[in-house]
This record gives C-alpha cells, structure tokens and sequence, in this order.
C-alpha cells in the first residue's frame, strides 16, 4: 500500500495524544492511592491541552486525507458498518472529554461529588478521566480496526494491529508525559519513564509477532485466481494503461525492496531500544533533557513504523497491475 | 431479484479495446462523468477508466497463449466496498444489484477501494471522488431507448460479441444459460464476494480424426482389385 502521510501523521499524533491523556489519569489515579504524591491541578490541566494539541493537530492531517475535505462530516452517517465512521464518531468525544478534564482540573472542580467506599472521593476530574480513559481505548480500536477490518489486506487483517496500535501509542504518550515532566522538573519523569518503558516492551513484543507472522504469510489470491486460468505459468503483459492509474499510485508504496527494509531497520531502532537506553539514562544522570529526546526519537521511529506498515501491506488488487509495457 | 451483471467471453474478446473507449465516451459525457484525464499527450498520461483491457500471458514460450481480460467493476452480490463506506455514497442498488457511488455524498476517503479486491475502483483526479463502472445505468433504465440500446456502452461496442449483459438471477437470460453452459466463472472466489459477473473461459476447437476415416482399410474393392498396377493411379489414389 501507499503510505500517505496525512495518515501516518493522524495515528501516530492521536495515538500519542490518546497516550497522554492516559499517562495523565494514570498518574492521578496512583495520586487518589497515594502511591503517588498528589500533583497540582495545573499539571493535568497543561497535559491534556498538549493532548488535545495532538489530537487535533492529528484531525487536521486526516483532511489532508480527503479528496473533498468539505464534506467530511457526512464520514459519521454509517457507524453501523464502517470502522471509518466510528473513528469520525468517536475522536471528537475523546477530544470533548480531554478538554473537559483539562478543564476541570484548570478550574479546580475537585470538589468530592459522592464517595465510594471509605476513602474514594469521586470527583468530576476522576469521572472525566475514566470516562476519557474508555473513550481512548475505543478509539485505539476504531483507528486499528480501519486497517485490521479489510480482510483482503491480510498483512493487516490480524488483532496484532490493534495491540500494536493501541500499545505504540500509549507508549509514546506516556513517553510524552516523562519528557513533560522532565521539561518543568517534576520529579514523576521516573513513574512515567518506567511505565513507557514497559509499554514499549509490550510494543516491541507485539510488533516483532506481528513481522514474524507476515513474514510468513500465506495470501490467499495468485493471479491465476485472479484471471481464472489455471496454468503454473501466467505473466501479466499489458495492464490497459501505459502511463499508470489510481491503482498503481494508491497500493505501491514506489520504493525499493532495499529501502522498505532499511525504514523497518530505523524504526525497530528508533522505537524501542533507542528511547529505552535514553530514559534508562535518564534515571542514572537525572538528566531533564534526555526524556524529551527519547519522546522524539520514538516519535520519528513511530512515523518509519507506520510508513513500514502500510508499505508491507500487498493488496490482492496488485496482482492485475505488474507490468505496463 | 434482478442482478444484472455482465458476461465476458474471453475465448472470443481479441483486445481491441473498443470496450474501453467507447465507456469512456460514453459515461465521460454521461451522468458519472467527467472521466478526467492528466496529461493526456504527454510522457505518463493517466486518467480515470471504468474498463480496462489487460493482457496476460499463460506457458511459457512456444507454447503460449495470449490472453486478454477485459476488467472493470464486477458487481458483487457481497460487495465489500459498500459497508466500509462511511459516508453510505458507495451503495448497491436493491431493484437491480448495480454497485454504484453517489458523486455528492463521497469524501475521497479512498477507503472503498481499499476493500476491493479486484481494483475497479479508481479516484478521478478532477473531482477527487471515486469512480467506477455504473453498467451504464444512464443508458440501461432509460425506458426511451430501444431493447437494443437499453445496454451498456461496451456491449454495444463489442465487435466480437464477447460481451454478455443480463439478468444473472434469471435462469432462462442469455447470460445465466451462458455460464451454465459455458463453464462460466468468477474472479477470486476465495474471497466469498460472489462477483456478478461472470468470465467464460478460453476453449481450443479440435477436431479429433482416426487414421481410418482417411483411409478405409476394409475398401472392398482392394480386394476385387486384380490390376497389375505399372506406375500408374492406384486404387488409393482416387478412392478411399
């Protein structure tokens, strides 16, 4: 397939967005246990405004995915069938909801509005927040399952590419929140770093199953199906067009063998142990610089990870467009 | 229920491409058009088509074939470009089964043809909306033209006849006798979309002769035949 960047951009930024968002409920909730100390209001006012930031900033690169970009809020119309639609359905409630636990926290509506329990005081951030929290995983599901729903791309027709999504971006989120704190000095860079060390683990873990099982995928159309003669020998000679179509722009990527397979060298690089030595540095050297250099080194790996996805993926379509001459 | 569909012959398509212009023309002009085309006279051009010729080879040289295999939108009875549609432009319709895009809801979001197999879908570059082949529904449910013409453009165009239009859920059409008949097929039927259309396959006229109908051995006049033959016409030169 193609690799468009109007949609590298949109998944890697919400997905970073998405992981923010739930580094920062993650952390407030270890705060309501008291394994953590309690932060200002502020920090989670300011996290989830730079994950509102990555959210729309992700939105605005999808319409660049549009061919007609004015129409696109008739995308919400057949969520009974269509995981395009449900994303379009549910990226704005994660975005209301982000901004309204922003909003909460900025405003101090901390007040306890009922109790759970002896010492569960449930406020309105703590019921955003888990509200945000559901949201953002659905979301995870609705972005992966545009890609792992077409069954005719068999790269991609797998639950790996769910957990991928789902585990890379709350990586890169969480790895996001450590360099957030590193950045203003707060001493939960080390609970955030750990736990987008682990997610990254996860990640890698996943993503590693997920090129072994392509690599040894079986694809279920040869061209004899395809043109339906059956012959061990049958070469495409003249695909209709000299110059190209649709069909040769939007499912090859154009790139050679050589360089699809240096981008999934940088990004097993670049996402997994490149970030996890910085933050590891990080701990030992206290450094405040080196988390934010580990969000953005996992961050470009993210874009070679996602361009590398879409560059693995063979669409059967491709079996009718081998050769111009 | 109606589905019409189309049947190609490709024991008799000779790849002419006249098919494939004459939907250009007509549905550029028509209600799916324009089909735009880029850079039309220059290095690459390259333009919307809702019908393409293509051609394969099968073996390996000199025993070859050449095959042409015109491909355009195969109208599905499980067409799985219409429910990943999130807009619902991309629908099939219920009275006559022709898969269809409605030009004023779609978003360009290319998601449909990702989910067809076959490649029929193609994004026109102008409109930035996509596009495929319609059966010519302009031409197929205008109740003013004749029964002859009520047909899509590339039948009519076809010099060869290689192309069939009709009712596939009707048993007794053209087309439905033609599949049982002549070993009609489908594209990719690992994928249970169940193409409307249909391929015929290619087929090799021979005629098998034995050596006895070109000589008969039991000829009893061999055997009343006395001549003392010194050179001239024998027996088996002016009967068999």
């Amino acid at each position: 397939m193609h690799p468009a960047f109007s949609v590298i951009f949109l998944t890697t930024l919400i997905g970073a967005g998405q992981g923010l968002f739930l580094a920062m409920v993650t952390g407030q909730l270890y705060a309501i246990a008291r394994f953590l100390p309690v932060q200002a209001d502020r920090f989670y006012a300011v996290g989830s405004l730079v994950a509102l930031i990555l959210l729309l900033a992700g939105l605005a690169s999808s319409f660049f995915h549009l061919g007609r970009p004015e129409r696109a809020w008739r995308a919400a119309a057949k969520w009974r069938t269509s995981w395009l639609s449900r994303e379009v359905i549910v990226l704005p409630i994660v975005m209301a909801l982000v901004f309204a636990y922003g909003i909460a926290h900025w405003m101090a509506w901390t007040q306890p509005l009922f109790r759970v329990g002896e010492s569960l005081q449930v406020d309105a951030t703590l019921l955003l927040g888990l509200l945000g929290t559901l949201a953002s995983f659905a979301l995870f599901v609705c972005t992966a399952m545009i890609y792992a729903g077409v069954k005719f791309l068999q790269e991609w027709h797998t639950p790996l590419t769910v957990v991928n999504f789902t585990f890379l971006g709350a990586a890169s989120g969480f790895m996001l929140a450590a360099a957030y704190s590193a950045y203003i000095g707060n001493p939960l860079v080390t609970f955030f770093g750990t736990w987008a060390v682990i997610l990254t683990l996860v990640g890698l873990i996943s993503r590693l199953a997920h090129l072994s099982r392509n690599a040894h995928l079986k694809h279920k159309s040869s061209v004899q199906t395809a043109i339906g003669v059956r012959h061990t020998a049958v070469v495409q000679k003249a695909q209709g067009a000299t110059g190209g179509s649709f069909n040769t722009r939007e499912f090859f990527h154009g790139r050679s063998e050589s360089t699809a397979g240096t981008v999934r060298l940088v990004f097993l690089v670049l996402v997994f142990p490149v970030p996890i030595l910085l933050i590891g540095a990080a701990y030992v050297t206290a450094s405040p610089t080196l988390p934010i250099l580990a969000f953005v080194a996992q961050y470009v790996g993210l874009m070679a990870e996602r361009w590398s996805f879409f560059a693995e993926a063979r669409h059967p379509q491709n079996l009718y467009y081998q050769s111009v001459a | 229920m109606t589905q019409l569909a189309l049947v190609i012959d490709l024991n008799v398509c000779v790849g002419c491409h006249a098919c494939v212009t004459s939907c250009k023309e007509w549905n550029t002009s028509g209600w799916a058009g324009p089909m735009v085309d880029q850079n039309p006279y220059d290095g690459s051009p390259t333009g919307t088509f809702f019908n393409r010729v293509q051609t394969f080879e099968v073996g390996v040289y000199p025993k070859t074939e050449t095959v042409h295999f015109p491909k355009s939108c195969l109208h599905c009875e499980e067409p799985p470009c219409v429910p990943v549609c999130p807009t619902g432009a991309s629908y099939k319709r219920p009275d006559n089964g022709v898969v269809l895009v409605d030009y004023d809801k779609c978003i360009g979001c290319k998601y449909c043809s990702w989910a067809c197999p076959y490649g029929a879908r193609e994004l026109d570059e102008q409109q930035q909306v996509m596009k495929k082949c319609t059966l010519c529904i302009d031409r197929i449910t205008d109740a003013k033209l004749s029964d002859r013409d009520r047909r899509p453009a590339c039948v009519l165009a076809c010099p060869t006849s290689a192309r069939l239009f009709g009712d596939v859920h009707d048993p007794d059409s053209e087309v439905s006798i033609a599949i049982r008949e002549r070993g009609g097929y489908q594209l990719m039927p690992e994928w249970g979309t169940k193409p409307a259309n249909h391929y015929l396959p290619r087929r090799k006229t021979v005629m098998h002769i034995d050596q006895d109908e070109l000589t008969r051995v039991d000829n009893p006049l061999r055997k009343e035949d006395l001549t003392t033959y010194t050179g001239e016409e024998t027996l088996d030169d002016v009967a068999w």
